[in-house]
């Protein structure tokens, strides 16, 4: 008898804490009640220094920048409302807006603007560091840059997160960022290190006020992860879809997906230094034997992505239309590595002299697909008789290989856009001693001399043909060469309207969202 | 036995456990920071190039920026200075600052600590309390239905990796029925799906265990002799059974705390949830010395307490190492 009364008794057990569950469930209300706009996205707040922080207080439009750029990359005025250079193209001067405040009621003045971008300019790795900046100094309701020589895009430096204006009560000890005091639409109510900030419409905003007036931003590092709350509504706007689950979301139809192709190529750096890749031969034979369409249908399911040239047509200007794009060719590519002495062993592998060819390729799993494409290249590399050794590690190793030279290949995705003038990153990127993310015992008088040229400024009129001629010379020399190009995608629910991708991805462009009526 | 002398010969085998944990739990610290130390220097790679790549966003690591790092944070010391460095401020109880946020170590560990801990606490709880609910309804009819549908619920829930079971219970509890969030952190909500799903994978094997322990007690002669005296089923189950059931699970608790707060890695990736197995994935990632020997360190000292509050738990309700260590 008393044996049935402890069974009900752990019935009942098991039913309360059932219940209890339930309980909790239906406190959640549907998550389509919660006022907030939720904003999902990879990027993780590892610190407040503006030098460091990833940017993701301007793409929230917290902080703001001098220079703002609109959504075919063109400069448009940002915290200073105009800008211009004295005809000795070395002093810029930048009107700050009047009447800008900072979220803590002090005003934007010519004196904090100078301060913020003093640290900005004493931060190493940053765009301005690259600068050949003289002196920062306020004058009047203007701030003044001394240069030492011409830089022309230095508005385009301007508009990059690494500058932007926080309020002098933002930084604590010393150049240490404490808090986010910007002027920007929104402020920071709540913030929570590393994975949520909240942020509200700050009501004395001097432009358009946003319809939107709280949004709460959550980083989810997993894609899955990310997609799974798009598709429950939990997110409204979900930012870093991987190929995968886009392709189900789309099948699925009940989201909005909004597109943008980014100024981003993913490419191989060539060690031009290198015994065997120094032969410009072999760099082309490479090229020719990578199947770029198949990668990017297979891979990155978006066939459209497969990389003609080095310049994406997100990039006007830049992007050729006209070059000859480069292509698959096996039978090509095999002449040619006859041609630079390289013929087939015994085991079908190349070999010159003795030296087989056998290279390795560094890559990193930051993106997702940079391992796969790896080894889609790989596969495709020994059909023609060229051994590569793959290794997956952390993305400072091609970094790293550079500075010490033990670097072969190497395959990531490159932002020419880090500032809104690919011109910025180029002129590094392909200078004289080439760089981290750029060439690598590779130079060409001709490209450092264009892009100097350019860079300075001297002959606006010669941009068009000085860009002509950058592309030109990448395409046949390839010191990196190119695989695929970037499409960022967003999902959004039915309740938001107006969103626009920005493909600079410096801000996610809350203030243009809506809600949907 | 009077009750006195029942309760001193608790404190005295209790202030042993202490003691000997005490000692442990220093040279725990000592060891694990040492031996951290030492792997993180020995792991390939340029450290100064990992933590810029940490802190700048790989677009922009460049030789500079990790010369800049090495020269801010004194990379180029012997190796030993810097351990010595660690040990000093460990001894006066300073974890340091990050390599890669510059945010005090000490507070990002209390914020990961105490996530991983809700999180593993109410997976434990939901666990404990379905799985020996189900493995004691068992036992007392074994071979029964529910003792056979409970078989299939161990295998089934130990054989479904983590990861997967969690993506299924977000699958269905929110994108079909939308009655939970899928991921995050901050609404009390959050923590359920998370929770569940690693409270299924532990429940099977509480059920298990908890079934075998009664079982085995329901047969012994002093529940034989109980009953035989004349004692009703329920006494019987609240004194005897509930009781010696407790000296089984008690430790295996223990054990499954101690798996769960090391093993919650993928769970807190997989729902975003803020914890020490995010953390130190990531300080590893990015060689962030100080976050990796803090967290690692948080880790073992957790297990030593873990283990103290097992030992001091099972010394409370079994009174036979009690009594053998008074007659030794």
């Amino acid at each position: 008898m008393s044996w049935k009364r402890i069974k009900a008794a752990g019935v009942s057990a098991v039913t309360v804490v059932m219940l209890a569950a339930c309980a909790g469930e239906s406190a959640a209300g549907g998550p389509a009640s919660a006022q907030p706009l939720k904003v999902v996205g990879p990027f993780e707040v590892h610190s407040l220094d503006p030098s460091t922080s990833g940017g993701i207080f301007t793409r929230l439009q917290v902080a703001e920048t001098l220079v703002e750029a609109d959504n075919r990359g063109e400069l448009e005025p940002g915290l200073a409302t105009a800008w211009d250079v004295a005809p000795d193209r070395k002093t810029w001067r930048f009107t700050i807006r009047t009447g800008a405040q900072f979220h803590d009621g002090t005003p934007v003045t010519a004196e904090t603007v100078a301060a913020a971008l003093k640290v900005a300019d004493s931060k190493a790795g940053t765009p301005l560091s690259t600068v050949p900046v003289k002196s920062i100094r306020a004058d009047g309701q203007t701030v003044r840059l001394d240069l030492t020589e011409p830089y022309g895009p230095l508005p385009a430096v301007l508009a990059h997160t690494s500058t932007q204006i926080l309020a002098p009560s933002s930084y604590g000890h010393g150049q240490s960022v404490t808090k986010i005091v910007g002027s920007g639409p929104y402020r920071v109510t709540r913030l929570e290190q590393p994975s949520s900030v909240e942020v509200a419409a700050f009501e004395q905003w001097q432009g358009k006020k946003p319809a939107i007036k709280e949004v709460s931003y959550q980083a989810v590092g997993r894609s899955e992860s990310r997609a799974l709350m798009a598709e429950s509504g939990q997110a409204d706007v979900t930012f870093g879809m991987d190929p995968t689950s886009l392709q189900r979301l789309k099948q699925a139809g009940s989201l909005d997906i909004s597109s943008v192709t980014l100024p981003r190529t993913i490419l191989l750096k060539v060690n031009a230094g290198h015994e065997i890749l120094s032969d410009v031969r072999v760099r082309r034979a490479l090229s020719l034997a990578l199947d770029r369409e198949g990668m990017a249908k297979a891979l990155l399911r978006d066939p459209e992505m497969a990389a003609g040239q080095l310049f994406p047509p997100s990039l006007p200007g830049w992007h050729q239309p006209s070059v000859a794009p480069v292509q698959q060719d096996e039978a090509a590519a095999r002449a040619l590595l006859a041609e630079a002495g390289w013929t087939p062993g015994p085991d079908g592998v190349l070999a010159r002299n003795g030296r087989t060819f056998v290279v390795s390729l560094r890559t990193f799993p930051d993106r997702p697909e940079l391992p796969l494409l790896a080894t889609a290249i790989q596969a495709k590399l020994k059909e023609l008789g060229l051994m590569l050794d793959v290794k997956v590690g952390n993305s400072s190793e091609i970094p790293a290989g550079h500075k010490d030279g033990t670097l072969e290949l190497g395959l990531y995705s490159r932002n020419f856009a880090l500032v809104p003038d690919a011109l910025a990153t180029l002129a590094d990127d392909y200078g004289p001693k080439g760089a981290e993310y750029g060439a690598m015992g590779w130079n060409s008088t001709e490209l450092t001399a264009t892009l100097q040229d350019m860079a300075k400024g001297t002959d606006s009129a010669g941009a068009e043909a000085g860009r002509k001629k950058v592309s030109q010379i990448l395409q046949e020399e390839l010191p990196v060469i190119p695989v695929a190009w970037y499409r960022q995608s967003a999902v959004v629910s039915k309740r938001v309207e107006g969103l626009a991708l920005d493909p600079l991805e410096r801000s996610l462009r809350l203030t243009d969202l809506n809600w949907a009526s | 036995m009077n009750q006195l002398v029942r309760h001193e010969s608790f404190l005295v085998p209790a202030a042993l456990v202490l003691r000997q944990r005490v000692i442990q739990a220093v040279a725990v610290a000592l060891f694990v920071s040492a031996a951290c130390f030492a792997i993180v220097q020995s792991l390939p790679g340029d450290i100064a190039f990992r933590i810029a790549a940490g802190r700048y966003g790989y677009d922009q690591v460049t030789a500079a920026s990790a010369e800049a790092v090495r020269a801010d944070l004194g990379l180029d010391r012997p190796a030993w200075l810097q351990l010595l460095d660690w040990l000093a401020s460990l001894a006066r109880f300073d974890l340091g600052t990050s390599l890669v946020t510059g945010g005090n170590v000490a507070g990002e560990l209390a914020l990961h600590l105490s996530g991983s801990l809700q999180l593993a606490a109410a997976a434990l709880v939901l666990a404990f309390l379905a799985g020996t609910a189900a493995g004691t309804l068992a036992a007392f009819r074994p071979g029964g239905t529910l003792d056979r549908a409970l078989t299939f619920w161990v295998s089934a829930a130990r054989a479904l990796p983590p990861f997967l079971l969690g993506l299924v219970l977000i699958l269905v509890f929110s994108v079909h029925l939308g009655v939970l969030p899928a991921t995050g952190h901050g609404e009390s909500t959050n923590i359920v799906l998370p929770a569940l799903t690693l409270a299924t994978g532990l429940s099977g094997l509480f059920a298990r265990v908890s079934r075998d322990a009664v079982i085995r007690i329901r047969q012994s002669d002093y529940v034989r002799f109980a009953a035989t005296k004349g004692l009703g089923g329920r006494l019987i189950f609240i004194r005897h059974v509930l009781r010696n059931t407790g000296v089984t699970l008690v430790p295996y608790i223990g054990v499954q705390a101690i798996i769960l707060i090391e093993g919650v890695v993928v769970i807190e990736s997989l729902f975003a949830w803020p914890g020490l197995g995010h953390a130190l994935v990531h300080a590893i990632f990015w060689r962030d010395v100080p976050m990796i020997q803090a967290t690692a360190l948080a880790l073992a000292l957790l297990v030593v307490l873990l283990n103290t509050a097992t030992d001091l738990a099972v010394l409370a309700i079994d009174p036979r190492p009690r009594t053998s260590q008074a007659a030794s």
